[in-house]
């Protein structure tokens, strides 16, 4: 039995961990945007939910450090990737192109590296934005909770911030159209109908998840915040 | 018969240390019937008439078999036909007064020799990590000895179609040499004769793949639409699956 990892940061090695953490990635941004889709509930379902996963305490914490790892793994290995391309091809084609047929070569699975790197900071800025800004407190059931939905409706009123946030949701979805797909081939997905199946589903996916993402800020903005017609405020 | 006139580009390289540049040629009288190389034999006389070094090109079998002229046309690894090696490719697939770009196929693990011609040796290397089964010598042994399941034999012989011309490392954006070494451990590790030395192999040929400085896999599968035997991706998933099963036992 080699190393373990040894094995882990093989070329087969580092694919394989790619995949497994961007399936966990998205199965965590799915669940982020079951979160963010609550400022369309009651008044305070939001800051409800909020309160909810505080109260989970330690266990939310290891959850946070869990998908620290889970993202830094995964960022760490495609920056690594593209080096390591530029480094095995130090001269370029005078003219390259696509043979097309069973290529996936597209706008999206050619711009992984510059999407990635784009998501990579715009997680920096939104965990402070939202996990470290200054929040307001409100009673819950006679308990003090943090006023998350008043930040995020603030925040967007900003036409810099709304318009900014739905255009890197748009990277998001680009990065997906080729990663979701791309990872369970990296897990050994193979067989021409299951993978044509697990493209057409990766793609939906990327669609849905960068349109149910860059929505709320959209609406947010456009609607006024508390004015708009599908959010309530208390 | 109608002829044409072709402009092409072509990177001329003295030797592996030497700056290369492309030169413009241009070749009239050029027959639809000819082939990729029959034009580059009409352009190396033409080049030995006028006393001038002619375009160092690899080609063997010309019969699309071997995979020597593995060559970058317009940016597309043996031109931009499907499942056709460049030895195949005719002219009649190019119309009067069209430029062509020839180039090597460029990889750190490729280095070019001279001209059109690289060096892919990398890929010897890769076979000698593992790419065999070691067998007792002497006299052929009866053939339907060890039972082989007509399915398990269909998808090993379709592995094992692979030439070795390198159109996967040359198209692939990353250089990676993952479709190759994919079909090379997909072949042996599917027959018997392979599973003695499966987990070995398949930890020695990824470890060697490395070592020679190809890039990694994207899951682009341009190697898949530029392989001239039409060698699939699948390949690949099947390399990741035996990479664990033989790390973790």
């Amino acid at each position: 039995m080699p190393n373990l990892l040894q094995a882990a940061t093989s070329q087969v090695g580092r694919k394989i961990l790619t995949g497994l953490t961007g399936i966990f990635l998205v199965l965590f941004i799915i669940f982020h945007l079951g979160g963010n889709l609550a400022i369309f509930g009651e008044a305070d379902a939001m800051n409800r939910y909020s309160l909810m996963l505080h109260d989970f305490g330690p266990l939310l914490w290891l959850a946070r450090i869990g998908l620290l790892v889970v993202f830094v793994i995964h960022a760490w290995i495609g920056i690594s990737i593209w080096f390591r391309k530029r480094k095995a091809r130090p001269q370029k084609y005078e003219v390259y192109s696509s043979k097309g047929g069973p290529s996936k070569q597209s706008l999206s699975s050619r711009s992984m590296a510059f999407t990635g790197v784009v998501l990579l900071v715009f997680v920096v800025f939104h965990i402070n934005t939202f996990a470290l800004g200054d929040m307001d407190t409100v009673l819950i059931d006679g308990r003090e909770a943090a006023d998350v939905k008043s930040l995020v409706i603030d925040t967007f009123q900003s036409p810099v911030y709304a318009f900014s946030y739905a255009f890197v949701m748009l990277l998001l979805g680009t990065h997906l159209g080729h990663g979701v797909w791309s990872a369970f081939t990296s897990l050994g997905l193979t067989g021409k109908k299951a993978s044509a199946m697990m493209y057409t589903i990766g793609g939906i996916m990327a669609i849905v998840l960068a349109i149910g993402f860059l929505f709320i800020p959209l609406y947010i903005y456009f609607g006024g915040g508390c004015e708009a017609a599908l959010i309530q405020c208390a | 018969m109608s002829t044409m006139t072709i402009n092409l580009k072509v990177w001329r390289q003295k030797n592996q240390n030497a700056q290369g540049s492309f030169q413009d040629y241009t070749l009239s009288d050029v027959s639809e019937h000819m082939s990729f190389l029959e034009m580059l034999d009409v352009l190396n006389e033409q080049l030995i008439k006028e006393d001038k070094d002619p375009v160092e090109f690899d080609y063997d079998c010309r019969e699309g078999i071997c995979g020597s002229c593995n060559m970058v046309i317009n940016g597309r690894a043996h031109g931009p036909k499907r499942l056709t090696a460049a030895c195949q490719l005719h002219m009649r697939n190019y119309s009067d007064g069209d430029t062509i770009v020839i180039e090597p196929p460029r990889a750190a693990a490729f280095p070019v020799i001279k001209d059109l011609v690289v060096d892919r040796s990398a890929f010897d290397r890769i076979i000698e990590a593992g790419g065999y089964v070691s067998v007792k010598t002497g006299a052929a042994p009866e053939a339907n000895l060890i039972p082989v399941e007509q399915h398990t034999s269909n998808v090993a012989f379709d592995y094992a179609t692979c030439i070795g011309c390198g159109a996967c490392v040359a198209a692939c954006p990353n250089s990676s040499a993952s479709l190759f070494t994919g079909a090379k451990l997909a072949h042996l590790n599917s027959l018997p004769q392979g599973q003695p030395e499966r987990k070995l192999r398949t930890l020695a040929m990824v470890e060697q793949m490395e070592k020679e400085g190809f890039g990694d896999c994207s899951n682009y599968a341009e190697c898949e639409a530029v392989c001239p035997v039409g060698i699939s991706i699948a390949a690949i998933a099947e390399m990741r699956k035996d990479y664990v099963k033989a790390s973790f036992s």
